[in-house]
């Protein structure tokens, strides 16, 4: 016996059955009243309405409202997890710096809800466009690099049966671990975007510095990941990491594991590599003329960029959601992602700022190396057959 | 293309203009232009008594303002001719060089914020806070401290002073030590230093550069050694040079001038002798030239006064050091990345308030 996504009554179901259940049962529910409709009226009147329900419960919509439902679900998800990052953020430099970093608003949670506060002031202040600016392009980078990092984001499972998945049968995004690393690299070319149309001498050498660092980090990352998806067999976030229920890809690809958080770090553009916006010479960088909510949500992208870093740092070569059950999968998931967070940070607020000609070296005479002894370390233990 | 770095630019600590020419990140042309902040101070200084002169003196710079002051009291005192108390000398020795370090450690808050390190901005202003608050218990204030008097120092100093200092440089060389684990420690800030902003030895004396870019150029003068005032002969420390000439050579060679103040710091409080800290000034100069030099933490800074006999100065000359570096920023820029500027301006260690005047 199923109910109607297809999901054998009494096993544990995954998201989009739960999704799917809930829009079902409000599509029965309004659907009493275009029944009742189509009984009422008389002829082609009462069939149009007899049909709109027939269209409603098929099969198709309901599947389309559950992912989209899906999505909303992990956009809040990545919402709330952006708050609790920039304070854990703050909370964690000011430790680092002496000082308590924020305090007051909020103060029963540690002063949590300074975040939103900071927020309210970004939106109510002016939205300002330079007058040379190119009006598209300088409206259109915010949205290409939130809407990446979010595209990104939401292939990203939280656990088993905790993700956006498509059909009842799912387990993830087939092909997933592909598409989130393709929406991560999107922000680069909106940085370049930014920086271009806002006419500003700064955020020029911001955009052309993401570019050029881009071409760095971008390679060896990926190379690194290949070797993961060597060793897991799967291109899919579900199959990578069912793949280190006994071992995280950690231990094995350990060397992979540093290049990763190394290019990962530039890809989050943090301290060491945070030369597109570096605020000691380039004022601030590609984000120089941004101003109010646009500015904040750049800012807050940022942040969102160093959950999914973290969270892809922990499906890859941190087991994912596998831990002792006592604690419910997607909150292993989180406690992984934010302990990777935190170690970014960390370094973040101890380092210089790297040079731009000092990153290209970094990444293709040491990373790219590395990277490829990292491939060959992953293709031995697979022909080995130990995995 | 031509891209300024100022007059409000985070690179510029102060209010001037940095112009630099790039070939993509490349520089190719630089252009310091000064003038932002030009409030006209020797020519305020006619309008003013000799003593009215000394809480503006200490305007000059606002990093290090008690050497400023300091410079201008031993200016009037060698104006006048007076001899100053021994015990006042100590007394300055010792404040100068807790000046000196709070300046050093301002700089290399400034400088480790330039290069991206805020940890080590943070904990820099904090350990300044320390020789702060030395200071203060000295004269009272925390920024600009109209300490020297014109024949001596305004107060004795504080009780417990001398255990206070002393306890200050223990605590300073513990964690001066730390910094170099911090700063020489990480790779990233090695490889932000070693070999940027070359300034050779011969280009340096030619440009009039002084103070540690100079010393960092491998040319060992120090004011304080090679033509001592106040009671630096007395004192047992060394004057710091090194031969590399780049970003690195000027980061160490303030860091260990940190440990030799410390040392000076030691030694004046605890030689200090009894006895009176200030003798009693004329009020009006007398007709003749003063001429005073003092080792800056920036480099060589020097006044020059001509009294006519009346309580005003006719005259006051400020030679202040970071305008004559700054002169030095195309040879130093010209070749590096954009990303040097920070590297290369803020090892100069700039203070706008004393170069504009």
């Amino acid at each position: 016996m199923t109910c109607a996504s297809g999901r054998p009554i009494g096993e544990t179901m995954n998201l989009f059955q739960f999704c799917y259940g809930l829009i079902h049962w409000l599509v029965i529910l309004v659907n009493h009243l275009w029944y009742w409709l189509g009984n009422v009226l008389p002829g082609a009147l009462g069939d149009f309405f007899t049909g709109i329900g027939d269209l409603a419960a098929s099969h198709g919509n309901i599947a389309v409202f559950a992912i989209l439902l899906e999505v909303i679900i992990f956009v809040i998800i990545a919402f709330i997890n952006v708050l609790n990052f920039i304070w854990l953020d703050r909370k964690f430099m000011g430790r680092m710096f002496d000082f308590y970093g924020p305090y007051y608003v909020g103060y029963r949670i540690g002063g949590w809800l300074q975040n939103i506060a900071d927020g309210m002031k970004l939106f109510v202040k002016e939205i300002i466009t330079p007058a040379k600016a190119d009006k598209a392009g300088f409206l259109l980078a915010p949205v290409i690099f939130v809407g990446s990092s979010f595209l990104a984001l939401s292939t990203i499972p939280l656990g088993s049966n905790f993700g956006v998945e498509t059909s009842a049968h799912d387990t993830g995004v087939p092909g997933g671990a592909l598409i989130a690393f393709a929406f991560f690299a999107i922000a680069p070319f909106s940085i370049l975007v930014a920086g271009w149309s806002s006419n500003n001498k700064y955020t020029l050498i911001g955009g052309m510095r993401s570019a050029a660092q881009m071409m760095s980090y971008e390679i060896p990352l990926l190379l690194t990941v290949a070797s993961v998806f060597l060793l897991a067999g799967s291109f899919s976030f579900n199959g990578i990491i069912d793949a280190q229920k006994d071992i995280w890809f950690a231990i094995p690809l350990f060397l992979g594991f540093i290049v990763f958080l190394v290019c990962l770090m530039a890809e989050v553009e943090v301290q060491p590599f945070d030369l597109p916006e570096a605020e000691a010479e380039l004022v601030e960088g590609w984000t120089t003329e941004y101003s109010g909510m646009r500015f904040g949500l750049f800012m807050m992208t940022s942040y969102l960029r160093g959950y999914i870093g973290g969270a892809l740092a922990t499906a890859l070569f941190l087991g994912g959601w596998h831990g002792p059950t006592l604690i419910p999968e997607p909150i292993w998931f989180l406690i992984k992602a934010y302990t990777v967070f935190v170690v970014i940070e960390w370094t973040r607020w101890s380092l210089p700022r790297i040079r731009v000609d000092q990153i290209l070296n970094l990444g293709w005479k040491r990373l790219m190396p590395l990277a490829v002894v990292n491939l060959l370390i992953a293709a031995t233990f697979k022909t080995l057959g130990w995995f | 293309m031509w891209i300024n770095m100022g007059p409000q630019h985070p690179m510029t600590h102060g209010l001037w203009n940095l112009r630099i020419k790039v070939d993509g990140e490349t520089i190719v042309d630089a252009e310091p232009e000064m003038g932002y902040l030009h409030r006209g101070i020797e020519k305020l200084c006619e309008n003013r008594t000799y003593t009215q002169i000394i809480p503006i003196s200490d305007r000059l710079c606002y990093g290090s303002s008690l050497t400023w002051s300091h410079l201008y009291c031993l200016t009037v005192e060698d104006l006048m001719g007076l001899e100053v108390p021994e015990r006042a000398e100590y007394i300055r020795v010792a404040a100068i060089e807790m000046q000196r370090i709070a300046s050093h450690l301002m700089w290399l808050a400034a400088y480790a914020a330039d290069l991206g390190t805020l940890v080590g901005f943070i904990y820099t202003m904090r350990d300044r806070e320390v020789f702060i608050d030395l200071l203060q218990a000295l004269s009272g204030s925390r920024l600009t401290y109209n300490f020297p008097r014109i024949g001596g120092v305004a107060h004795d100093v504080p009780p417990n002073f001398e255990r206070d200092s002393l306890r200050a440089c223990t605590y300073m060389e513990k964690k001066l030590d730390e910094y170099e684990l911090l700063f020489e420690g990480s790779k990233v800030f090695m490889m932000r230093n070693e070999g940027v902003g070359l300034l050779k030895k011969e280009l340096a004396m030619n440009l009039g550069v002084t103070g540690p870019p100079l010393r960092a150029s491998g040319v060992k003068y120090d004011l304080r050694k090679d033509q001592p005032y106040s009671v630096y002969p007395e004192m047992d420390f060394q004057a710091i040079s090194m031969p590399d000439g780049d970003c690195y050579a000027r980061y160490k060679v303030r860091m260990d001038e940190m440990r030799e103040s410390c040392k000076i710091i030691r030694q004046a409080v605890q030689k200090m002798p009894k006895g009176k800290w200030r003798v009693v000034a004329p009020r009006n100069g007398p007709v003749g030239t003063g001429i005073g030099r003092v080792e800056d933490p920036r480099g060589e800074g020097m006044m020059y006064v001509v009294g006519n006999g009346t309580p005003k100065p006719y005259r006051l000359k400020i030679r202040s050091p970071i305008f004559v570096t700054v002169s030095a920023a195309k040879q130093m820029l010209v070749g590096y990345k954009v990303a040097d500027v920070v590297a290369i301006m803020g090892g100069l260690d700039m203070c706008i308030g004393e170069a504009d005047r």
